[in-house]
């Protein structure tokens, strides 16, 4: 079979841009849309958290936050910089891009399920906004969704933004369920001549396994969104403990869920942050393969831990003691995941660019949400600060590192292949400091407010008057402005990339000298990627191999 | 273009005949258990002639028997985490008081449940 | 080939299974998941409220019956079908999957014989949590009867033109599936009582 292109990709502007079946249209559609989402997430955050730490302030570009406006942004907000920001954009937009050129092919294998794949992701999202304009307002009942109160409209007071909430969900699902089932079958299927399976690029491996992990934990949640949506549709009981149904069910149905979801979205940046940080300290990946195996037992780990969220839910102890046990052992393989990659720094010639400095700072913030984890996952620890900020901080110290730093790290490595031109390097690193420096600044103040009880979930906390010191209030006064501070240095970000992607330098195929196939295709790759198909002969890390005279040597390189 | 592919090898198809037979078979001895009225007979006939019919069906119809092995692998991993699911949650669901506690939420179910 | 050009990516077959198979087993394997989760929540609460035993009762045993039959048969039809499109014959497999889908239909109005009766007598989608269940899962697998049905009939219109016959064995391992959900649905709902 000779693989040679003699077709034309000729088409018109609309069907190129807006119903293309190309990998690379499809992967721009999601970031675009993921960035919206993102942006209208953040817009969220400052909303409340201006109410939190200035109550009842008209906050500029809103207004007066109501009860019910703060909670429907605050559940909001969580769902969509899961579900619409970090998935969208580091699953389905670098998946979409990367996986065909860095295997070596022209598409996915299903070019039209991918393309269905992002209307259906396009319909979740109209939902979701339809939801907030319904009579009673958007649903407020938190990102976890327990019932009773999102089953039923009397406590939730959103009879119509509850469902439309869920029923956006649930697209989503089927979104990332189509494209997560044509990646898997393009890493399976489709890759170049020559690429075996320790020859695949970590970020492929990663963002292939976050699908696999996002389909087999996502289904029991498919099944009780539909029985949540009769719950609240029809009247059905299924979680209504007065008349034979169980609410405890919804969380377990969640959770088994919810946790190996947080590796679904941590894998894809972990795996970019290895690709760059490769690429920028000139060295091999240090142990390829007990990498890929650390993560394998993550993967695997990850679906025995999920009860650790419903420690003071009421469920049977001698299942939080089993909980605590697995949430304790994963930290082992994240951890000798985190050492790999120091050793592959260890002795390298490290430069700093943009990226590099993104990936580091993933790498080092990653850390500090992990290990205060421990502390949640012990049971015993976690009485005292489940559902208090300290959670909130801990979270945010995983997913801002993966949703917001991993797009970063994305986007500035991966920008010359997207666009043919290079970001300014300047901008790039304000734009890092810009934001890393208040990111910190906003989440160590929720540390300590978590260890001085506050509580999470609370409108205004003048009403408790132990919470309702100075002293709490400088610290939530400090976390709100650096919020603001952070989401200000963004505009350097979107003016860097704006003005890049008109007045940027040309960039050459492979600007970063780097390995993998993708750099092998022209910037930015037309419609069917390369101009002959590559073939493999070597694993995707060989910097600075003895003997030669360049210090990297691309997959495709015949020797 | 189908020619160029690596198509199915062309395996040896069984008497599919027989096999919808022996489904049938068995689906009326799992109809006709109940009726001896022994509760464990019923289970056995019930649930284990369906693990039965479901993996003749998989093995034949679906050309299991000489599909490549990790087609299996796929399956049994989805099953095996829904036992896991199953068993996990079960202490939870199933049981609403131990030594030293119960379930507040779930004390009013078993006084009224609603029949109808 | 139709408008869309088929990339290369499609053509390739690392792995020696056809991409379209490989997908139809993945999507299998995610809702192995799917009905996994809806039946193990009814399990754990059936096994809780032992008194559902009453309101299961009420349940039509020989409909259940029939039903299984049915789709047993169709399956016997739809894997006659792929043998037909390995041997290359189109028409033949294009009048098998008709058979198929005639099966599925015979099926469909059996449910809704079954639902029409259920909800005479008032029994309806939220009376108890078993009949919550009842609806919810018997729905759900209908939804792919259904499905398999719609699809199964483009896959036949293009069988008969002898186009794309490797699809004939996906829609059949799909129906497959839908078989087997079926195969535990019954004695869950319908024998044990
Ligand atoms: C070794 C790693 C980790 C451990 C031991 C750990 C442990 C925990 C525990 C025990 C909780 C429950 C706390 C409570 O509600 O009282 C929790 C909450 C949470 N964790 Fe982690 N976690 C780890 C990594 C991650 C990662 C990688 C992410 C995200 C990508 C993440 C995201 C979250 C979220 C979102 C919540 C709060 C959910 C909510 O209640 O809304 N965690 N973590
Ligand atoms: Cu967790």
């Amino acid at each position: 079979m000779s693989e040679s292109h003699s077709a034309h990709y000729n088409e018109g502007l609309i069907k190129k841009y807006l119903f293309s079946t190309d990998h690379k249209i499809i992967g721009m559609q999601y970031l675009f849309t993921g960035i919206f989402m993102g942006l209208t997430g953040a817009f969220m955050v400052y909303v409340f958290r201006m109410q939190l730490a200035f109550p009842g302030i008209h906050v500029p570009g809103f207004g007066l936050v109501s009860q019910a406006a703060y909670n429907a942004l605050v559940t909001n907000h969580g769902a969509i910089m899961i579900f619409w920001f970090a998935m969208p954009v580091l699953i389905a937009a670098f998946g979409n891009f990367l996986i065909p050129l860095m295997i070596g092919c022209d598409d996915m294998v299903f070019p039209r399920i991918n393309r269905l794949s992002y209307q259906i992701f396009f319909l979740s999202v109209i939902v979701l906004f339809a939801s907030f304009l319904v009579p009673g307002g958007g649903f407020g009942g938190a990102w976890t969704a327990y019932p009773p109160l999102s089953a039923k409209a009397e406590y939730n007071l959103t009879p119509m933004g509850a469902p439309l909430w869920l029923i956006a969900v649930a697209l989503e699902f089927v979104a990332f369920l189509l494209g997560g089932i044509n990646f898997i079958t393009t890493l399976m299927n489709a890759r170049a001549k020559g690429m075996k399976m320790y020859d695949v690029p970590m970020v492929i491996w990663m963002i292939v396994i976050a699908s696999l992990l996002f389909m087999a934990s996502v289904g029991p949640l498919i099944a009780g969104a539909i029985m949540l949506l009769f719950d609240q549709f029809i009247g059905t009981s299924f979680y209504d403990a007065a008349k034979g149904g169980d609410p405890m069910l919804w969380q377990h149905l969640f959770w088994f869920f919810g946790h190996p979801e947080v590796y679904v979205v941590l894998l894809p940046p972990l795996g970019m942050a290895v690709e760059v940080i490769t690429t920028f300290s000139r060295k091999k990946l240090f142990g390829y393969k007990t990498f890929l195996h650390s993560v394998y037992i993550t993967g695997i780990l990850s679906f025995v831990v999920w009860a650790h969220h419903q420690f003071v839910a009421g469920i049977d102890p001698r299942m939080a003691n089993l909980f605590a046990i697995t949430t304790l052992i994963i930290s082992v393989p994240i951890a000798e995941i985190c050492f790999l990659v120091m050793a592959t720094l260890y002795g390298g010639s490290i430069s700093f660019t943009t990226p590099m400095l993104f990936a580091l700072g993933f790498i080092i913030e990653f850390i500090i949400g992990g290990v205060t984890g421990i502390f949640l996952g012990a049971s015993g620890t976690d009485i005292f600060f489940h559902d208090t900020y300290f959670v909130v901080a801990h979270f945010h110290y995983t997913f801002v590192p993966i949703a917001v730093i991993g797009f970063f790290i994305g986007i500035y490595y991966w920008f010359p292949k997207m666009f043919g031109r290079m970001m300014d390097e300047r901008l790039g690193k304000i734009h890092f400091w810009g934001t890393i420096i208040p990111f910190n600044l906003i989440f160590i103040p929720l540390f300590f407010l978590g260890m001085y009880g506050e509580h999470r979930r609370i409108y205004n906390y003048q009403h408790f008057p132990e919470l309702n010191t100075p002293g709490l209030y400088f610290l939530r006064e400090l976390a709100t402005v650096s919020t603001v501070v952070m989401l200000a240095f963004q505009t350097v970000f979107f003016y860097n990339f704006v003005r890049s992607l008109w007045k940027g330098k040309k960039a050459e195929r492979n600007p970063w000298k780097a390995n993998t196939l993708e750099w092998v295709a022209p910037s930015p790759p037309p419609h069917g990627n390369f101009e002959k198909m590559p073939e493999v002969y070597r694993g995707p890390y060989e910097y600075g191999v003895p003997g030669r005279s360049t210090d990297f040597w691309p997959q495709n390189e015949p020797n | 273009m189908s020619d160029s592919h690596p198509t199915s090898q062309a395996h040896p198809h069984p008497n599919y005949f027989k096999i919808w037979g022996t489904l049938v078979i068995l689906l009326i001895v799992s109809v006709l258990g109940p009726l001896i009225g022994i509760p464990l007979l019923t289970l056995m006939t019930a649930f284990g002639i369906a693990v039965v019919k479901a993996l003749m069906v998989a093995a034949y119809f679906m050309h299991l028997n000489v599909e490549k092995k990790i087609i299996w692998y796929i399956l049994l991993i989805c099953l095996t985490l829904m036992f896991l699911f199953f068993f996990v949650i079960a202490p939870d669901i199933m049981n609403h008081e131990g030594t030293n506690w119960h379930s507040i939420g779930s004390a009013v179910k078993n006084s009224d449940v609603v029949h109808h | 080939m139709s408008s869309c050009t088929i990339p290369i990516a499609n053509t390739r077959s690392v792995t020696g299974i056809r991409t379209a198979k490989l997908a139809t087993w993945w999507i299998i394997g995610s809702e192995i998941v799917i009905f996994g989760g809806l039946l193990v929540s009814y399990l754990l609460l059936r096994l809780h409220n032992l008194d559902w035993a009453h309101d299961a009762a009420h349940t039509n045993t020989w409909a259940g019956a029939f039903n299984t039959f049915v789709l047993l048969t169709s399956s016997y039809f739809v894997v006659l079908a792929h043998q037909a499109a390995e041997e290359r014959n189109g028409a033949q497999a294009y009048r098998y999957l008709w058979y198929t889908i005639g099966g599925g239909l015979v099926f469909m109005l059996v449910k809704a014989y079954e639902y029409g009766t259920k909800i005479h007598h008032g029994i309806t989608l939220s009376s108890g949590v078993f009949w919550s269940f009842y609806y919810t899962a018997t729905g759900l697998h209908g939804c792919h009867v259904l499905a398999g049905m719609i699809i199964m009939a483009f896959v036949a219109h293009a069988a008969k033109k002898g186009e794309n016959l490797h699809r004939v064995e996906c829609i059949g391992i799909y129906w497959h599936f839908v078989d087997v959900v079926w195969i535990f649905l019954f004695p869950l709902l319908y024998i044990a009582k």
